[in-house]
């Protein structure tokens, strides 16, 4: 069978990396042909500033060398440019008289520099800054002449002027606004940018129109004239007013175009209104806007490659984005919103002295823009805090000193330093303290294989992928190697690659439509993989068991193998027991019980853990039955210590013993390990009582915590103490045991209800906001009190020992090895 | 020619999920996918060792327990970016009966 025939039109980054996705999901599919009109493979755009600051070089930035296409069978016309598209016969034709005929063609044209039309605007020595060859025609002018003038005081006006100063040129820059990147910053953050800009030795000449680019005796451009009047010399013009998107070629083929912004039409799935024609990148327009950042040009990418692979299920809905300045030594970011208006709100920090400046903009207490200068590392957290469209009313004070100052104390000890500090960190050190992964190993990665995005960088180097305390160093290592805008992401977060819902609309999904089971959720939302993968299957087990708990069948094997075999595995395959102990409390009875286990079944380590439980390690698999018989005739229960579950309540002594309790705290924790124990959760949730405000329980880093006082109990919740230490927030203080158990039920079962699975109730107090979780449980009494009900109701299935299960012959086979 | 040893019935592994076969070339994992197809993999993660047995068999593919590196079943190879491969032994289901053959490919 012949294959389809697909011909690129633009052999640059959006088209090449649609032909990279379309590969990996249909390799055998087509016959491609890519036609360029620069003479060179496809290179990263984005870093052509770095080439002409000369930090680095053109065959650094190449991302697909002449070996690539050849090695994919693909055949690649450089230095010609297609002229026509003949539609009705399907084939197009270069410059130089090439055709080649095409069933699908994708359009990639990219974009091109505004030239302003003034007189001399054609004069040599007018460049844009777009290209290789606007990039050497600078370098070559750097050698020669002396007076550059660039035109636009934006992101791109600012890096030409910057690179052409590294290379010893006197540069100006015109600005016809009255401060520079006016779209990016208001004007005290561009006030700061320009002065540390002119202690560089740039020159700006701001509210200034060009009238003419006057000609000199070479034949030359010498000079620029203002209208009013001035004059100054010019032998070189770099014109950065902006970028249009190219798309003459679509419309002399008549493909519908927007006038304004301008840009080639695409719908969803980024096909143009003849069907056999698609377009990606800065020459498209979707949905009104023409993006000119690589993340949504990514995005564009595959979900382009998933219909040319007709696999038909991705859709294109517009991305969100943020920019980040490429000038070394300067750290600026910006996203959204940041102007305000009516209904926003402004927080501002200036430090003029130590060059730094942070606004940002709230509406409806939720984060709708931001500019930061000089201090920039916090710039990815508030663009996800836009992005998932968080509530910041609870942490609004501290929001403006960034995320290390709201209890964020984690292993990314960096946070809060400029990207400069980062990148002067030697190879040899650690950013990733969990997987051992150097900034030397993740550089080289990045360059290596291509790398774009923090998923990307993550796959490959598994930096930031365990605890992700090191995100920020992470991402700022990228920015710094890859290109500026990687922290742009689609607006809306699917629950995992193998669908496009997010987890709040599949928890909705399984109540409204009353899905009783995996496959039939999976079914029912359009899911792209056969059986899902290993982030959806056991959030849907869960999600399902939350929302039918009498009458849903539990799926082992969308269960983590902790959880099906009911102990910890460790890392040489064997399993940990923790039996439970009731509030901590145990007996000679028990511990004798523990003892001859440990002798029996010769366990070489016994530990008490940091829950102050008992821990037997080293069990084989095969005799965990035997070990839980032995537990359970001594009356011990699991103590769920390995799972997505309520785990213990640790508690004082409180004031059966202790001189300074205040009430019973032990006898509250094993009412409350009693009332909790056995339900499942979307996360470990860990409990604690302490006797006074000494506090020696810890309960203020606990999921919930009691700290009783003389008056009655202070309850808290939403506090962690592992990667991210979180101090809770006092959710209310009751009077009565009784109210304790209420409220503990209520706030348990709204967790369950409501978070993300895999989402601690830390994170997911600081998502919705303590207001919400306060709404619901402490001022609508009878909220509470149905939360608390369903949360019986949803136990008493769940209150079955899963030990006993099995020793009584439940799932006797995922024990039993087979022989040969 | 391969000598087959019967270790199971098909419905003795879990749909979805493996079983561990105690032979004398060592711990094979036998598993079976959603779709019913059985493979067996020498249970060792090329990681670290983790048992592929434990993991979570979604698709082609088995996620290690112990730091969720993906192996593809049919050609125990790690899907990329990770690097490694798992031994694959011959398997074969006949009348619901499923036999390995202890000579890894």
């Amino acid at each position: 069978m012949s294959r389809m025939k697909l011909v690129l039109v633009g052999n640059g980054m959006a088209g090449m990396r649609t032909l990279e996705e379309l590969l990996k999901a249909a390799p055998d599919m087509y016959d491609i042909t890519v036609f360029g009109d620069e003479p060179h493979p496809n290179y990263n755009r984005i870093m052509l500033s770095p080439v002409l600051a000369g930090e680095q070089t053109v065959e650094q930035i190449v991302l697909n060398s002449r070996d690539w296409y050849a090695e994919h069978g693909i055949t690649l016309h450089t230095g010609k440019r297609i002229v026509k598209i003949d539609r009705k016969n399907r084939f197009v034709e270069a410059d130089d008289g090439t055709r080649e005929s095409y069933d699908r063609l994708l359009l990639a044209t990219g974009s091109k520099s505004f030239i302003l039309p003034v007189p001399g605007a054609d004069l040599p020595g007018v460049v844009g800054f777009r290209d290789i060859a606007d990039v050497d025609a600078m370098i070559a002018a750097a050698g020669q002449y002396k007076h550059a003038v660039v035109i636009g005081g934006g992101l791109l006006g600012l890096e030409a002027a910057n690179g052409l100063k590294q290379r010893g040129m006197d540069v100006s820059v015109v600005h016809i606004a009255p401060w520079l990147l006016e779209r990016q910053m208001d004007e005290p953050a561009s006030r700061l940018l320009q002065k540390s800009l002119e202690e560089k030795g740039l020159k700006f000449l701001l509210q200034k129109q060009t009238a003419e680019l006057v000609r000199g005796e070479s034949g030359r451009v010498c000079a620029l004239k203002f209208k009013d009047g001035e004059t100054i010399a010019a032998d070189l013009v770099v014109m950065a007013v902006g970028i249009r998107p190219n798309t003459q070629l679509a419309e002399s083929a008549g493909l519908q175009c927007s006038a304004r912004p301008g840009g080639l039409l695409v719908n969803d799935t980024m096909q143009t209104f003849d069907p056999r024609i698609y377009a990606v990148g800065e020459c498209v327009n979707h949905r009104g806007i023409a993006y000119g950042l690589v993340a949504p040009l990514w995005e564009q990418a595959r979900v382009c490659a998933n219909h040319l692979a007709e696999h038909g299920v991705a859709r294109y809905q517009g991305s969100m984005t943020s920019t980040k300045l490429k000038v070394t030594g300067i750290d600026l970011f910006s996203a959204g919103n940041f102007v305000g208006g009516e209904g926003h709100e402004e927080i501002v920090f200036q430090d003029a002295g130590r060059g730094s400046y942070k606004k940002l903009v709230l509406k409806d207490n939720k984060l709708a823009g931001a500019v930061l200068y000089g201090d920039t590392l916090d710039g990815a957290w508030y663009f996800e805090l836009m992005r998932d469209a968080t509530d910041v009313s609870d942490f609004r004070d501290k929001l403006l000193f960034g995320r290390h100052h709201i209890g964020d104390s984690g292993a990314g000890g960096g946070m809060g330093d400029e990207m400069s500090r980062v990148m002067a960190l030697p190879d040899s050190a650690e950013i990733c303290g969990c997987n051992g992964v150097c900034k030397g190993d993740i550089i080289k990665s990045i360059r290596e294989n291509k790398l774009f995005t923090l998923d990307e960088v993550r796959a490959h180097t598994k930096a930031s992928g365990s605890c992700g305390s090191c995100t920020g160093l992470v991402e700022t290592i990228l920015a710094a190697t890859a290109g500026g805008d990687y922290s742009t992401a689609p607006s809306k977060k699917p629950l995992c690659n193998c669908t496009e819902h997010t987890h709040d609309e599949i928890r909705a999904a399984i109540v409204d439509q009353g899905f009783k089971s995996t496959p039939e959720v999976m079914q029912g939302l359009g899911w792209k993989t056969p059986d899902g993968c290993t982030k959806c299957r056991p959030a849907l087990n869960y999600y399902l068991l939350c929302a039918n708990p009498t009458e849903y069948v539990d799926d082992a094997q969308s269960r983590y193998i902790n959880e099906r075999a009911h102990g910890n595995i460790q890392k040489d395959g064997s399993f940990s027991v923790v039996p439970r102990m009731w509030g901590g409390l145990t007996n000679p009875k028990e511990l004798r019980a523990i003892a001859d286990v440990a002798e029996k079944f010769n366990v070489p380590e016994v530990k008490v853990t940091g829950g102050q439980r008992i821990d037997l390690f080293g069990i084989k698999k095969e005799d965990l039955p035997a070990v839980w018989q032995d537990l359970s005739d001594a009356g011990f229960v699991s103590g769920h210590a390995y799972g997505k579950a309520m785990r213990t309540v640790k508690t004082c002594v409180g004031s059966q013993w202790c001189r300074f309790g205040t009430q019973d705290s032990t006898g509250l924790g094993v009412k409350m390990e009693q009332l909790t124990w056995g339900s499942w959760m979307p996360h470990k949730f860990k409990l604690a009582v302490s006797g006074c405000p000494r506090n020696c329980a810890e309960a203020t880093i606990k999921d919930f915590g009691v700290v009783c006082v003389d008056s009655g109990y202070e309850l808290h919740v939403g506090g962690n103490g592992g990667i991210k230490v979180r101090i809770t927030d006092l959710l209310a203080k009751v009077e009565t045991e009784e109210q304790v158990l209420e409220f503990c039920a209520a706030f348990t079962q709204l967790y369950r209800e409501e978070a993300h699975y895999l989402e601690r109730t830390a994170p997911w107090v600081e998502r919705v906001g303590l207001a919400h979780i306060k709404a619901k449980v402490v001022e609508d009494a009878t909220n509470r009190a149905t939360l608390a009900e369903r949360f019986a109701i949803s136990q008493k299935p769940a209150q079955v020992d899963p030990w006993k299960e099995r020793t009584a012959g439940a799932l006797k086979r995922e024990f039993m090895p087979l022989t040969a | 020619m391969t000598s087959w040893i019967e270790v199971a019935h098909l419905d003795d592994i879990p749909r979805q999920g493996a079983r561990v076969v105690k032979t004398a070339a060592g711990e094979i994992a036998v598993f079976r996918t959603v779709d019913d197809e059985v493979f067996a993999l020498r249970d060792k993660c090329p990681h670290k060792g983790g048992p592929l047995s434990q993991g979570i068999v979604h698709g082609k593919k088995v996620a290690c327990p112990l730091h969720d590196w993906k192996i593809n079943l049919d050609s125990g190879l790690a899907v990329a970016p990770d690097v490694g491969c798992a031994a694959r032994y011959p398997v074969r289901v006949v009348d619901g009966r499923v036999s390995l053959s202890l000579t890894s490919v």
